[in-house]
């Protein structure tokens, strides 16, 4: 048998944020627009290798994937081993726009899924002139918390178990098994309090319920996919935010649940596909 | 329907091994059933319905039947499909010592789903 390798190119990219030294892993595959993606609470950039992986999205889009800081290969800064870890939208905001121009992206499309869809909002909403277009998958402007936080990071339940049957319903029903899995895997694969650190932001300091409305799609077009079997940003919630803002686009996916674009990238591809076509057509 | 639990927990080798250090006693309510279920290492070793004068169990899951109907349902419709899903609608309680059902959620998800009609993973 032999070997064969995908055109993923990765890196690890050393960048001061927030004052302090951060060491990120970046991969990309492709030419063109720059197609800057976001990860779920939790997990890494690997939920993007099937859009870095096929050729209808690569021929026209430079597709770039980071691990934010203590997710995936990118690292916690130094002196971690004595914080608690939490996200909040003004680190996010400011790690997505400094990693753009450490990237020199001019006018990327984003797209962000879950806590990206939320900070894609917050983007669209603060920073749209820097976006050509801003997609968001899974994107709601609040979910209130449904469990006890807590056990995603105490000694006596293993984290990585139950962040992973945590999220696992969230995944739609017709999800091959593969990818399913894969999804679930870097869930398992979190370091300690990592996804309850996101939580931190999706569930608490990023509502952005109030503001949602004052998006201008006529300074970034905005374009919302939700999967239909996601009850964490449901598809009730997404709806909500599409009809208070004029001008952005909604796609309710059937059959999709929280994690498109990992969980069952061949069905995401064809909602996917033709909002890239409408964003390259502009 | 509920006793059928036993010989399909059981009978999945993957699940009971994921189980193995999982021995508790918890209640199931349908409704206004209740349902004792043990589990001695990953294993369902009975399950016994009520009335109960004192039935002691570390946690209590507790839903109305038509609830249950859906979750139990071979393509159960969004918000129905998963037992964090149930909760998040605030229709299924779940009350008593949760340490044990959360450390173990994946085997609690994927053993009440065995009751589905086609028995499709949780």
């Amino acid at each position: 048998m032999t070997a064969q390798f995908e055109p993923i190119v990765g890196r690890y990219m050393h960048l001061d944020l927030f004052g302090r030294k951060h060491r990120l892993y970046v991969e990309e595959a492709g030419e063109g627009t720059p197609l800057l993606c976001l990860h779920t609470a939790g997990a890494d950039g690997r939920q993007y290798r099937a859009l870095m992986n096929d050729e209808r999205v690569t021929r026209r889009h430079r597709v770039i994937a980071f691990d934010m800081p203590w997710h995936g290969k990118s690292s916690p800064p130094s002196g971690w081993h004595n914080e608690e870890y939490q996200l909040t939208s003004a680190q996010y905001t400011t790690m997505i726009l400094g990693i753009m121009t450490a990237l020199e992206l001019d006018r990327p499309i984003l797209i962000g899924c879950s806590i990206g869809g939320r900070i894609a909002l917050h983007l669209a909403l603060e920073h749209p002139q820097a976006f050509r277009a801003i997609i968001g998958l899974q994107a709601g402007a609040h979910v209130d918390p449904y469990y006890d936080l807590n056990f995603l990071h105490r000694p006596d339940v293993h984290g990585g178990e139950v962040s992973a049957a945590i999220v696992s319903g969230l995944v739609g029903p017709d999800a091959p098994d593969a990818e399913r899995w894969e999804t679930l895997w870097h869930y398992m694969q979190g370091g300690p309090g990592v996804f309850k650190g996101d939580l931190y932001f999706y569930k608490l300091d990023g509502d952005i319920r109030g503001r949602v409305a004052e998006i201008d799609t006529s300074r970034c077009p905005l374009f919302l996919l939700s999967g239909e079997y996601d009850y964490s940003c449901t598809p009730e919630e997404t709806l909500g935010v599409a009809n208070s803002i004029p001008g952005s686009e909604v796609t309710i996916m059937k059959g999709l649940g929280h994690f498109p674009m990992s969980e069952n990238p061949q069905e995401f591809l064809k909602h996917l596909l033709p909002v890239l076509e409408m964003i390259g057509g502009r | 329907m509920i006793e059928a639990l036993k010989a399909r927990v059981n009978g999945d080798e993957a699940l009971v091994r994921r189980g193995r250090f999982l021995t508790t006693t918890f209640l199931l309510e349908v409704g206004q059933t209740g349902w004792l279920i043990s589990i001695f290492e990953g294993r369902v070793m009975s399950v016994t319905s009520g009335p109960f004068v004192m039935p002691s169990s570390s946690f209590a899951l507790r839903a109305p039947e038509q609830e249950w109907e859906k979750f139990w349902s071979s393509r159960p419709p969004p918000g129905s499909n998963d037992l964090m899903a149930l909760i998040k609608r605030r229709v299924l309680k779940a009350e008593g010592n949760l340490q044990i059902f959360m450390a173990n959620l994946r085997y609690f998800k994927e053993a009440l789903a065995k009751l589905r009609t086609a028995g499709e993973a949780a």
